[in-house]
This record gives structure tokens, sequence and C-alpha cells, in this order.
């Protein structure tokens, strides 16, 4: 029962950081909503027994990529002016076309029937030991490949960032 | 422990989807809603990281481990995109002095 109570508490706190993010005016508050939300996703993996990807997902989303957000708030000094205004017509107009696709998302989950094999608090797959030896094994192809993508990554941000000399 | 209890007691995968499926429109609100580059960064975000989630959940309930490394691989993906797309955001602020995207409008016309 616990892992239910866990697990509505974590969605609940997703979900509200995840509407503040929208809802804030300035960037810098969205940046640090967003932050929560990803730590309650690693919550929520480390439900799901995938402690693998709980740890990557802290590391690179709240280790990397939110210093990345956060630096370009601040270096680019966006935190002063806020939210551009938008029409009313505009929001209301996006956020009913966000709930349609929620209802269509919602509607299929009526049409079928879920059936759960395993029991996710038992299964030993998401350990790093198992995803290890299958990432090095069946995956190594595309894990080097990725290696080759953070390069290029790393080279074209440098380049873009780069300032023109003419 | 029988096993019917430990299946009564775990939790229904429809609320992965259903949890999941509103963090995705909450994210498409997002993208559609906001004129702060930025934000809609973010909102993207929002998006992969519902997807991250489905997956990992299908992956630890059908007990198969590919799910959990195609998660791997769309952080990987994801970490790139964002670097190379906060480069692009200064480039765009030090031509426009803005990250207005109504202002990004020079390619539609």
């Amino acid at each position: 029962m616990l892992s239910h109570y866990l697990f509505f508490f974590l969605s609940a706190v997703a979900l509200i950081s995840a509407m503040m993010v929208l809802l804030s005016k300035k960037p810098i508050h969205s940046v640090l909503y967003l932050t929560l939300t990803f730590f309650t996703l690693a919550g929520h993996y480390i439900l799901l027994n995938a402690q693998f990807l709980a740890v990557v997902h802290i590391i690179v989303y709240a280790g990397a990529i939110m210093v990345l957000f956060l630096f370009t708030v601040m270096l680019l000094n966006l935190n002063i002016e806020g939210e551009f205004p938008k029409s009313t017509l505009m929001k209301f107009v996006s956020a009913i076309a966000g709930g349609m696709i929620f209802l269509v998302l919602i509607g299929t989950l009526k049409s079928f029937e879920v059936t759960t094999i395993g029991n996710p608090e038992l299964t030993q797959i998401g350990l790093v030991k198992n995803l290890g030896k299958i990432l090095y094994s069946d995956y190594i192809l595309p894990f080097e490949l990725s290696s080759i993508l953070f390069l290029s990554a790393m080279v074209g941000a440098v380049m873009l960032g780069k300032k023109d000399k003419n | 422990m029988g096993s019917a209890i430990t299946q009564f007691q775990i939790i229904p995968l429809q609320y992965y989807i259903l949890f999941c499926s509103a963090l995705f429109s909450i994210g498409v609100i997002g993208v559609l809603a906001k004129r702060n580059a930025l934000v809609i960064f973010m909102s993207v975000e929002l998006m992969l990281n519902s997807a991250n989630l489905l997956l990992a959940a299908f992956s630890a309930y059908r007990n198969d481990p590919a799910g959990q490394i195609f998660v791997f691989f769309i952080m990987v993906v994801a970490a790139a995109e964002v670097a190379i797309g906060l480069a692009l955001l200064v480039v765009v602020y030090r031509s426009t002095h803005s990250i207005d995207i109504y202002k990004l409008d020079r390619l539609k016309w």
C-alpha cells in the first residue's frame, strides 16, 4: 500500500510543479519547478525498481541540463522582463488543444485491456548489473555511436557559441 | 505472500499511462501557449520525460530490459539536444536581443 501512496504523492507533486513551470512569470522559477518535476520523476523510476535510470536521470537532468538552463537564464539576463504578453484567446485555444490530446490519449486507454506480466517491485532488470550487461553486449553499437553524437553536439555548441570575428 | 495478494497490491499500469498522458498534455499546452523560447524548451523536456517514464514503466511491467535501454538512449539524445538548442538560443538572443518567438518569424514569409 505504501507504494500506492508514494505513487500518488509523487504524481501530484510532479503534475503541480509541471503546471507551475507554465504558470510562473519568471523563467528562473520555471527552471526551478522543472527541477522539482525531474526529481519526482526520479522517484517514479525508483518506484519502478529502475535504479540505474533513476541515477542517470538525476545526473543528466538535475545535474547537467538544469545547470545549462540556469546558466542560459543568468547569462542572457532573461529574468528581468518575465512573461511576454500573449492574447487570452491564444492561451484558451492552446489549453483546449492540449486538453483534447489528453482526452484522446485517455480514450485509447479505454479501448484496450492492459495486461501486466511481471511485478515491477520484484523485477531485477532495472539494476545496474543487468542493464550494463545488455548495454555492453546487445546494444554496444548504439552506445558507441552515442559518444560520437555527444562529440558532435559538443563541437556544434562551441561553434555556435563562438563570437563571429567579422 | 500469495501471488494474488501481490497482484492486488502493485500499482496498475493504467495509472502510469494516465499520469504520463497528463504530463505530456501539460508539455503540449506549454509549447502552444508560451512565447518565451526558453519555456517552450522546458515544455519539450517535459514531453520527453513523460515518454521516458512510460517506456520505463512498460519495460518494468513486462520484464523486458530493452525499454530501459531505450530510455537511456533517449536521455543521451535529449542531453545533446539541450546543449545545441541552448547554444542556438544564445545566438538568437545575440542577434535579436530577445527570445520572443514572435520575433523569429522571418523564415515564415
